[in-house]
């Protein structure tokens, strides 16, 4: 277990290596991204874009200034070249919100997926397995800045049922944290929801005439202990492996989508807005941050799966 | 003599499963009654419909497709069409089953001291830790070594033998009447198979349960059945005492059975003997006989079904379902009568003179 997290560890600062150089080559290709005309401000002159240049270092090599940029990310010198804000200090601010939306979306994804998958695999075939797979089919192809326009206007604004966006901080009032939150959790949920019941139903129908969930009735078990004690768990681990990607995905900003439409004023928005400037600090900060979530949960995941089934390893 | 009443009565049992090829008919018509206390070996090739059968008589045949005639008594209680609730309270109580392949049958990421607790806690309201000392006692008796540690391994990490071993405790756990064994050795190496059915053997003379044993195996039959049903194309075609079965098959098809058996006792044939031919589509079989295309012997009646009934003179329970009089069949049947199992007691009895004809 040690030694295994200590893999991961290592594996975890490979993977943000290459991304970070990834993230950086990009935005030095891209056209018209000079760093130096964003600090520079309205109507420069050549002048002023020369000594800004020498200044923050845009005229050493392409290595030298990832070097330094690197250096002021993990000392928290980071500073955006439009607005010059400290990264870190925006990124801190904005976290809490993403994971706000993360943690309860996942949770109210995890368990929708779970409810319903079983429930369509069990009733398969029938009106009500085919009625609720169209639905899964619509909560998947609803884009969410469609669905969440719509909550915003009849929910929030027509009908005045929830808020019309804003944040309250779970440490200030869990319960207006989790009342401003639904619609937001929801509208992101949809989509997980539909694709994960879709993958669970399909594990279901595999596992449920197996020949141990066959042993199980045998036993004299009722069915419903038969479907939650033994198909359930055996179904449950490519939903797991799922799960720990998207969580981390939305973790690290992912659902930027989500965060614009209810104005969350997440990661995921702030780094929606920061690539809308060509902004480069505030990009690679969250692309990093982003990164890390998702190996993070990665690993928690693997040491899930182990102890859903222990017949994995951790090595 | 008294009669002694069966435990298990299933009279005219048919299971059939609408397919693309039509109807399948998997058990047509399969009647036989279980005594207390005794073991009945239920053989046939693959796909006659012995498991089908079996797996019927606690409504572990689940497909929608299927179709289900015929009534299957236990005690009072009729299985067929019983509610779930019912079922549940003799499945693994009353009924309970040793499936074959213990690797997948048991659940992979559950201990098995977990499984076994699992059933006697569905049947009695014992504690936690009542029921896991009573698992570890009967894992103990099924032979697995260190017992009170090999509770909490998983499935993976025990052998064939021991899971087997695993699948009989689970099924002996609530001390049932009647033990539904289906090939409950055929995955497992034949010393091995020697040793669990001996312990299983054992286990169920000392329990006093009833056993319904499903197998392709006459080996294994010969080493712990009291009668046998042979079952050919979803029918009994033959159903004796051991002895009768072994000394004095009355169907053609007993004989191929029989007689593709390797021996030691005889000189070795450049073939081994096997029946020619195969068994026929579930969803198209002959009229009549179900055998008559295989059967050397057939002739004009056999196009009219023959009943399962006795036609043995001298033997009032062998029944069998071939038109052909009884002194016929002795004249025909090319397999010898004498030592085909491999216990001591035929052998004795060949040496007398015994049994045959």
């Amino acid at each position: 277990m040690k030694r295994f997290v200590i893999r991961r560890l290592i594996s975890m600062i490979a993977v943000l290596f290459a991304i970070s150089i990834a993230t950086f080559c990009i935005f030095n290709v891209i056209p018209n991204s000079d760093p130096a005309q964003r600090l520079a401000g309205r109507h420069p002159t050549k002048g002023q874009i020369e000594a800004i240049r020498r200044q923050w270092g845009f005229d050493k090599p392409v290595y030298t200034q990832y070097a330094k940029m690197m250096e002021k990310i993990f000392t928290g010198d980071l500073v955006s070249y439009v607005s010059q804000v400290d990264v870190d200090k925006e990124i801190l601010q904005d976290a809490p919100r993403t994971f706000s939306l993360a943690i309860g979306a996942a949770i109210m994804w995890m368990v929708f997926a779970i409810a319903l998958g079983l429930y369509t695999a069990v009733r398969a075939g029938g009106f009500a397995d085919r009625f609720l797979t169209v639905l899964a089919l619509i909560g998947i192809s609803m884009p969410v800045f469609w669905i969440g326009a719509l909550m915003n206007y009849y929910l929030g604004f027509k009908w005045n049922i929830f808020p019309n966006g804003g944040y309250v901080p779970l440490t200030e009032d869990p319960l207006q944290w989790a009342y401003h939150l639904i619609m937001p959790w929801t509208a992101l949920s949809l989509l997980f929801i539909g694709i994960y019941s879709r993958i669970l139903r399909s594990n279901v129908l595999d596992t449920i005439n197996d020949d141990y969930a066959r042993t199980a009735r045998a036993k004299g078990l009722p069915e419903r202990q038969v479907l939650l004690r033994h198909v359930l768990r055996n179904s449950l681990i490519p939903i797991v492996t799922l799960w720990g990607l998207d969580f981390g995905a939305v973790v690290g900003g992912g659902a930027l989508l989500t965060e614009t439409v209810f104005d969350l004023q997440g990661v995921g928005q702030y780094v929606a807005e920061s690539i809308a400037q060509l902004d480069v600090p505030p990009v690679l900060a969250v692309v990093m941050f982003g990164a890390f979530f998702v190996v993070v949960t990665n690993t928690v995941v693997d040491i899930i799966y182990a102890t859903l089934d222990p017949r994995i390893r951790l090595t | 003599m008294t009669r002694v009443e069966p435990i298990l009565r299933v009279s005219d049992l048919k299971v059939s499963f609408a397919t693309d090829q039509g109807l399948v008919r998997a058990v047509d018509g399969v009647t036989f009654e279980l005594l207390p206390g005794e073991v009945l070996a239920v053989v046939g090739e693959s796909g006659c419909g012995k498991s089908v059968t079996a797996m019927t008589l606690l409504g572990l045949t689940r497909s929608p497709n299927a179709r289900f005639a015929g009534s299957a008594h236990y005690g009072d209680t009729e299985l067929l069409g019983a509610s779930d609730a019912e079922l549940q309270q003799i499945r693994g109580a009353k009924i309970a089953m040793i499936f074959q392949d213990s690797a997948s049958s048991l659940n992979p990421v559950q201990r098995i001291g977990k499984q076994i607790a699992e059933q006697i806690q569905a049947h009695e309201k014992v504690s936690d830790a009542q029921a896991r000392e009573r698992t570890i006692e009967l894992l103990a008796r099924v032979g697995i070594p260190n017992a009170n540690k090999r509770v909490d391994a998983y499935p993976f990490e025990m052998s064939g033998g021991m899971r087997q071993r695993v699948m009989i405790a689970l099924a002996l756990s609530c001390d049932p009447s009647v033990l539904i064994a289906d090939e409950p050795t055929t995955a497992l190496d034949v010393t091995v198979q020697a040793q669990i059915l001996e312990r299983f053997r054992e286990l169920v003379a000392q329990m006093g349960a009833s056993v319904i044993l499903v197998t392709h195996d006459l080996g294994v039959v010969t080493d712990i059945a009291d009668r046998i049903a042979v079952m050919y194309a979803g029918r009994i075609v033959e159903q004796g005492s051991l002895d009768e079965i072994f000394y004095d098959p009355q169907h053609p098809y007993t004989w191929g059975l029989l007689g593709s058996i390797p021996r030691l006792d005889r000189p070795r044939p450049k073939r081994l003997p096997t029946i020619p031919g195969l068994p026929p589509s579930l969803a198209n079989r002959p009229q009549g006989c179900h055998l008559r295309p295989r059967c050397p012997h057939e002739f004009d009646q056999c196009a009219k079904t023959p009943p399962l009934q006795s036609r043995v003179p001298a033997a009032p329970a062998h029944l069998d379902r071939c038109w052909l009089s009884c002194d016929q069949k002795r004249e025909l049947r090319e397999i010898e009568p004498g030592v085909i199992g491999l216990r001591r007691k035929h052998e004795v009895e060949l040496t007398k003179g015994g049994a045959g004809a």
